[in-house]
């Protein structure tokens, strides 16, 4: 009976193994196969070509701007989410009068579709008729902005939506968390005299380390994910001042159909969030306490 | 009968009406007919109701008519199904995706469908404008259907205000620039509350841009789609006219100017004149709450626009009955009568002669003579910018008149910059 149990284990794991393999291993071992080859053109079948699609790829300024605005748009996001969530945790953990309305609030970003409140944001954001030019002219008196149409700002308006979005969700774990944190702590650190500053550095953030660390892993992945906005609000947005390296392959693969081109890119992504990962778990190996 | 007889005896009767039922919808042709709406307005509404027009006048032929969102997503939606080995059997698609369709094997000409002279009358019935995008080779590939050319929406009750005639609109470079001036209205602090003209920017600059090319007497790329001249001296000098409305002489925003927020910013009297489709014609005219008039682009050697808009296409990976069918509808609905209940209902050119010859038309016209303004306009209409890999040319096009509308980069290096990449990726097709 012992020898056996490993048979039931592996028959357990199976199911899970032939979907992981299907749509993410085998994906991607045909994605770095094809980025090797050349693009079909209606009669013509792709040939292999080496390491043409990467020289095209280094010589491509799109692609080098596409992975700035990326990186731009990682920090923009990633630390200002993560924080807010804490924020928003913290102040809704109490049982103060209000705090459902107030969760229910913070989440609702959440369930809707992001391409429905990307068409809302985008009315913010019409100059002139928008919601937020006419608090601007109607309370300040302020001249009509166009942060859409302005390669200056179009990114930082992008941002936005995307915390706007993700804030709600990461509030979830950390509301999770502090709700699993024992209160005799907070009773031992009043007794002590610390002051709620000090419990929040010292005690309450190294124990949501587990959480943090989880929380930054889905920010990354967001900050890479999260492109369904920039089709409604900035179609890339003036001369790919708010493209993201997934749109910029949406666009290579489904726009030009050029697919050899755009396995490569993807080569790049998948590269660039193993990286990111591994990277994460090691830095945060050392601060996470689990209990 | 017993009991039990009659249950069964009733029981096989339905089973044997249910069966029939089945058989005779099995016998009929079905189409799958992608649409995309690039305009305000009931569009989609209209080709849904001549769909079904079309269905109870045919009963042995289905046509499941798919809203497919923008031109864009329609292209994409259709060649991601032919990829995937279901593709549509007819679509309407922008007229100039041809090369890539054909360039893709998706599509077939309409000359393998013509069997009698009628048929051969037919192909040859459209205003040649319109065929320029829709011909290559010597074969017919496209059947033009909703089709505009832009035109110049005004404000007549701005104008009147501005102490220009509200009947006459610019007709050159020079006086849209001044009546612009007139136009403009600012408030206490100097912020404008009213703009002079907008010319939209956002998605797809290179179609209005086309009208100022067109209107400084250049054309963009060859009637084979192998080679552009975006870094004519003509070219550089039309982007430096619409950089300078917003930059030189403050007429119009500055910045990227979003085309879908254009006819809405023109009711709240946002601008006093916009450039936009005539497919807006029934959207402004349902819309507007005040006077306005519409005139052709105003010319600057000469007058001119770019035609626009999409063609039907029938997709070759279809079986004999199905393009018969398809066939068949295209040569409906392009039939005067339903060719007016588009254009009354949109704005958009009706493509045939004959349909503006009906007295349903007649009538519209003499109530609307706007609704003329893109037909007589077609007089100076060009083909749309259309070349091999269409939408990667295009769209490093949209990139450069971005950057030069923003300001990032000046006009002339701008469009050297894409006529360099244009040519790198039009020299294989040469």
């Amino acid at each position: 009976m012992h020898r056996r149990e490993w048979v039931y284990g592996w028959l357990f794991l199976t199911p899970a193994l032939v979907f992981l393999f299907a749509f993410t291993h085998y994906p991607a071992f045909n994605t770095i196969l094809g980025s090797f080859f050349s693009t079909p053109k209606g009669r013509k079948p792709a040939e292999f070509i080496g390491l043409e699609n990467y020289r095209d790829l280094v010589a491509d300024e799109v692609f080098w701007k596409v992975l700035t605005n990326n990186f731009w748009f990682a920090l923009g996001t990633i630390p200002i989410s993560v924080a807010l969530a804490l924020l928003m945790a913290l102040w809704v953990n109490g049982r103060l009068r209000g705090t459902t309305l107030s969760r229910v609030a913070f989440f609702a970003p959440t369930v809707l579709p992001l391409i429905a409140v990307a068409n809302i944001w985008m009315f913010f954001y019409t100059p002139g008729f928008g919601l937020i030019d006419q608090f601007r002219s109607g309370l300040f008196g302020l001249p009509a902005i166009n942060l859409l149409g302005n390669p200056d700002t179009v990114l930082g308006a992008v941002i936005v939506v995307a915390i706007w979005k993700e804030a709600g969700f990461f509030m979830i774990f950390y509301l999770a968390a502090l709700q699993s944190i024992p209160p005799v702590l907070r009773e031992a650190a009043d007794i002590e005299g610390a002051s709620s500053f000090y419990y929040l550095r010292r005690v309450l953030f190294p124990l949501l380390m587990p959480t943090t660390l989880f929380v930054s892993i889905n920010a990354v992945i967001n900050s890479f994910r999260l492109v369904d906005h920039i089709f409604v609000m900035t179609d890339g947005g003036p001369d790919n001042a708010s493209s993201l390296l997934l749109f910029y392959i949406y666009e290579v693969a489904f726009k030009y159909w050029q697919t050899g081109y755009a396995a490569t890119l993807t080569v790049v992504m998948l590269v660039l969030l193993s990286i990111l990962a591994i990277g994460q778990f090691f830095l945060f190996d050392r601060k996470v306490h689990y209990q | 009968m017993t009991c039990f007889g009659k249950r069964y005896a009733m029981a096989a009767a339905a089973a044997t009406v249910f069966t029939i039922g089945t058989a005779s919808s099995a016998l009929a042709v079905e189409l799958e007919f992608y649409f995309p709406v690039a305009v305000g307005g009931a569009a989609a509404d209209t080709i849904e109701e001549l769909t079904e027009q079309y269905m109870a006048e045919n009963p042995d032929v289905e046509i499941d008519a798919v809203y497919a969102g923008s031109y864009q997503e329609t292209v994409t939606k259709a060649l991601t199904a032919a990829r995937g080995g279901k593709p549509p059997q007819l679509s309407v698609i922008l007229s100039v995706d041809m090369f890539t369709l054909i360039d893709e094997d998706v599509i077939m000409p309409f000359d393998d469908l013509v069997e009698t002279d009628e048929d051969q009358a037919w192909l040859e019935s459209f205003y040649p404008a319109f065929m320029e995008n829709s011909q290559t080779g010597g074969k017919t590939y496209g059947i033009p259907f909703q089709r505009s050319t832009p035109v110049l929406y005004w404000n007549k009750d701005a104008f009147a205000e501005a102490g220009l005639d509200p009947e006459t609109p610019p007709a050159t470079w020079e006086e849209m620039i001044e009546m612009g001036k007139k136009l403009v209205v600012k408030d206490d602090q100097g912020n404008v509350q009213r703009w002079g003209v907008r010319i939209p920017s956002s998605g797809f600059p290179y179609w209005l841009f086309q009208g100022l090319t067109t209107q400084n007497d250049v054309i963009l790329a060859n009637s084979d789609g192998n080679e552009t001249s975006f870094d004519d001296p003509k070219v550089i000098e039309s982007l430096q006219y619409l950089v300078d409305l917003s930059q030189k002489h403050e007429i119009m925003a500055p910045g990227i100017i979003e085309w879908g927020a254009t006819p809405k910013a023109f009711f709240e009297g946002q601008t006093a004149m916009m450039w936009t489709s005539t497919g807006n014609l029934t959207n402004v005219r349902d819309n507007a709450p005040f006077d306005f008039g519409v005139g052709m682009l105003p010319a600057n050697v000469r007058r001119g626009a770019p035609t626009g808009g999409g063609n039907f296409f029938i997709f070759n990976d279809a079986d004999d009955e199905q393009k018969a069918a398809a066939f068949d509808f295209v040569q409906w609905i392009t039939e005067p009568e339903q060719s007016a209940t588009w254009t009354i209902a949109t704005g958009y050119v009706a493509p045939r002669p004959d349909t503006w010859e009906t007295t349903t038309m007649q009538a519209y016209t003499s109530d609307f003579p706007a609704a003329l303004v893109a037909r007589d306009q077609l007089e100076h209409a060009v083909a749309e910018l259309s070349t091999h890999e269409n939408q990667r040319v295009t769209t490093l096009f949209n990139d450069a008149l971005a950057a030069a509308i923003t300001g990032t980069k000046s006009p002339a290096e701008a469009l050297a910059e894409a006529q360099q990449k244009a040519d790198a990726i039009l020299e294989d097709y040469r």
